[in-house]
């Protein structure tokens, strides 16, 4: 299981991630690359604002606006109320998906490990199904209120419930066993793809499409109040990260060498879950299902920095976001005026290169 | 987020004011979203208004040439708005909820088409889209047409079937030999009735999969599916050899029917024709 441990050899305390000679240099090396990643987030960004299928450029734009004209509605619209929120919440949930990936492979020393692992995804499924097809049970007052909110509440709630129910599945005395939760959390992900499976088989035809592209997931529907709603818990999540680095540095070594030399185990192993249980639920809840971020993304950086968790976390989170954004940019792009989901696009990108990074570090993993 | 409040209550201000101007001034840049709705624009002669279409707008043939923006229950906001609409017209059902609120806002007018499958559900569709359109003396002369060619085509079908009306198994698709059957509610079931036949699956709505001893049991005389391109021999040999279809009189005579999706299940000028080729389908052959 603990295929991370033994590229640490040759550091003197593991938990720290190296101090003395070749971890100096990593280290250095992990800071430009840190700043490398927040320029490539930058120039993203601008591009991402800048491409589409309107022919509306942030540039013309921003000298519309030097120049006090006034910009036409439509450009306005299109900047401000379709490509801005869209850029934020891509930003959000890349960095949510990456981190919560990190997170994960370090909790459950496994590199294959994903949120999904945690029962976030199957919850969070079997909740945005059962609102797509029994939304129209609730009172109609609810449903008003709701609105379009329906399904992200749903799907975010779902996330957590499930997961809260494999952690308390798997602690027992204050100990939370990560084999117990794993193999839980394979059982309740069987038994939300039957009830979702049920659904299914309910639902109509309108509702089959609905179900069929939230699953392939897409940023297309960001608003304003879905960044502003996913904005507080994943920014709590992504502040929270940093602190975890040491803890699953430490995990690395297993359970209870981390204990020995000092690392809070049980409390790193509560914080990381509803991280990514907040995390992620609300990733999910507002693009739906979008694969592979959570895991080519901390591949790709352990390729060049190893394994330690410091540097990882904050990249981790750049280089989702950036990802996220070329996806989304080619997925608004590609197919215009209509679009790719952009489950579509990290898939037909990511699974290559995750195949990629497996044969490169086969001899590494001892695969 | 004031900026955002402010330019919501702006956009839908201008949108009210959008739909009292749509009044004055009709449209002349619209998106049409769904099959039938961009083949009633064309048959109102109203189709060089067109700026976009759908995904399922397949017909007539001159509507492919416009640009695409995407399948009907996902489209983008910017996608929609960057062919310049001034007016969507779009049958019921079009989406998603967060993308026409953001049409809303950019002060494009919306019209929604009902989707009710019968005659009546026809002539209404077709008078909401004419009066979107301002195309108020073309839908006259098309409505009448379409009026008595409809009640014609009924009365020719009610004849055709007289006391003895065939049942009529209409199936979706037959993945990995499972068949996926029309129930009530349905588009097919709407069309099969229209056409002087029975449904043989009235046990549930929508479309479902059937196991195979409920598609025996229903026993259709005839059985019908789209066209998906000229394999209609191949194919009636694949579906008899179904063990579901073995024992039914369909199978046994070989009956089956093939249509066009979009002019089998559209509801829109079609249809009329359709049910003269579907009842004389269902009834010449088997008066052989």
């Amino acid at each position: 299981m603990s295929l991370a441990a033994d590229t640490h050899q040759g550091s003197a305390d593991p938990a720290r991630g190296g101090s003395t000679g070749a971890p100096v240099d990593r280290r250095h090396q992990a800071r430009r690359l840190t700043l490398v990643l927040a320029a490539l987030l930058l120039v993203t960004s601008v591009t991402s604002l800048t491409f589409g299928a309107a022919g509306t450029s942030v540039w013309s734009a921003l000298g519309d606006l030097v120049a006090g004209r006034e910009l036409s509605q439509l450009d306005r619209i299109i900047l401000f109320d379709i490509r801005l929120p869209r850029l934020c919440l891509g930003i959000l949930v890349g960095a949510a998906l990456a981190v919560s990936g990190v997170v994960m492979q370090g909790l459950f020393r496994n590199p294959l490990a994903d949120p999904g692992i945690v029962g976030v995804s199957a919850g969070a499924g079997l909740a945005a199904i059962t609102a797509i097809v029994l939304g129209s049970l609730l009172p109609a007052a609810l449903r008003d209120t709701l609105g379009t909110g329906l399904v992200p509440v749903a799907a975010f709630f779902g996330g957590w419930g499930s997961t809260l129910i494999l952690y308390r599945t798997a602690t027992r005395g204050g100990q939370t066993s990560v084999a117990t939760m794993l193999l839980a959390g394979i059982a309740l992900g069987a038994l939300a793809g039957a009830l979702s499976g049920i659904l299914v088989y309910m639902a109509d035809d309108n509702q089959l499409r609905d179900l069929t592209f939230w699953g392939m997931g897409s940023l297309a529907g960001a608003t304003w109040t879905k960044v502003l709603a996913a904005l507080p818990v994943i920014g709590l999540a992504l502040c929270a990260a940093p602190f975890l680095a040491r803890g699953l540095n430490g995990l690395a070594l297993g359970e209870a060498a981390a204990g020995h030399i000092g690392i809070p185990v049980q409390r790193v192993k509560n914080i990381s879950i509803m991280a990514v249980a907040g995390a992620t639920g609300a990733a999910v809840a507002v693009s739906g299902g979008i694969g592979f971020i959570g895991i080519v993304v901390p591949h790709l950086l352990r390729l060049s920095t190893g394994p330690d968790h410091h540097p990882l976390l904050p990249n981790a989170a750049l280089l989702g976001a950036t990802l996220l954004l070329a996806a989304d940019m080619i997925a608004r792009v590609i197919i215009a005026p209509a679009e790719l989901p952009i489950g579509i696009v990290t898939a037909v990108l990511g699974a290559p290169v995750f195949l990629w990074i497996l044969l490169k570090r086969r001899a590494g993993l001892g695969l | 987020m004031m900026g955002f409040i402010s330019n919501l209550t702006r956009g839908v201000s201008l949108a009210f004011l959008a739909g009292s101007l749509a009044a004055a001034a009709p449209a002349e840049r619209i998106v049409s979203v769904g099959g039938s709705v961009t083949e009633i624009v064309y048959a109102l002669g109203e189709g060089h208004r067109l700026v976009a279409r759908d995904s399922t707008s397949s017909y007539p043939p001159q509507a492919e040439a416009l640009p695409n923006v995407g399948y009907a229950r996902a489209l983008s906001p910017e996608g929609v708005l960057s062919v310049d609409p001034d007016l969507i017209i779009a049958s019921s059902g079009a989406g998603p909820l967060e993308t026409l609120e953001v049409l809303k806002q950019a002060n494009v007018a919306y019209s929604e088409v009902p989707e009710v499958y019968s005659a009546d559900g026809v002539i209404q569709k077709i008078e909401t889209i004419a009066e979107a359109l301002g195309a108020g003396d073309k839908a006259r002369a098309l409505l009448d047409g379409i009026k008595h060619d409809l009640k014609a085509a009924q009365k020719d079908a009610a004849q055709r079937a007289g006391d003895t009306p065939v049942r009529v198994l209409f199936i979706l698709s037959t993945q990995g030999g499972r068949i996926m059957a029309g129930g009530r509610d349905t588009a097919a079931d709407g069309i099969i009735r229209m056409a002087g036949g029975i449904n043989a699956v009235d046990s549930f709505d929508g479309y479902k999969p059937m196991t195979d001893e409920a598609v025996s049991a229903t026993a259709p005389d005839v059985i019908l599916a789209m066209d998906r391109g000229g394999d209609h021999g191949v194919a009636m040999e694949q579906l008899a050899s179904l063990p579901a279809l073995i024992p039914t009189p369909a199978a046994q005579n070989g009956r089956l029917v093939r249509m066009d999706g979009l002019s089998l299940l559209g509801f829109g000028p079609r249809t009329p024709e359709t049910i003269q080729t579907l009842s004389r389908a269902f009834y010449e052959g088997h008066s052989k």
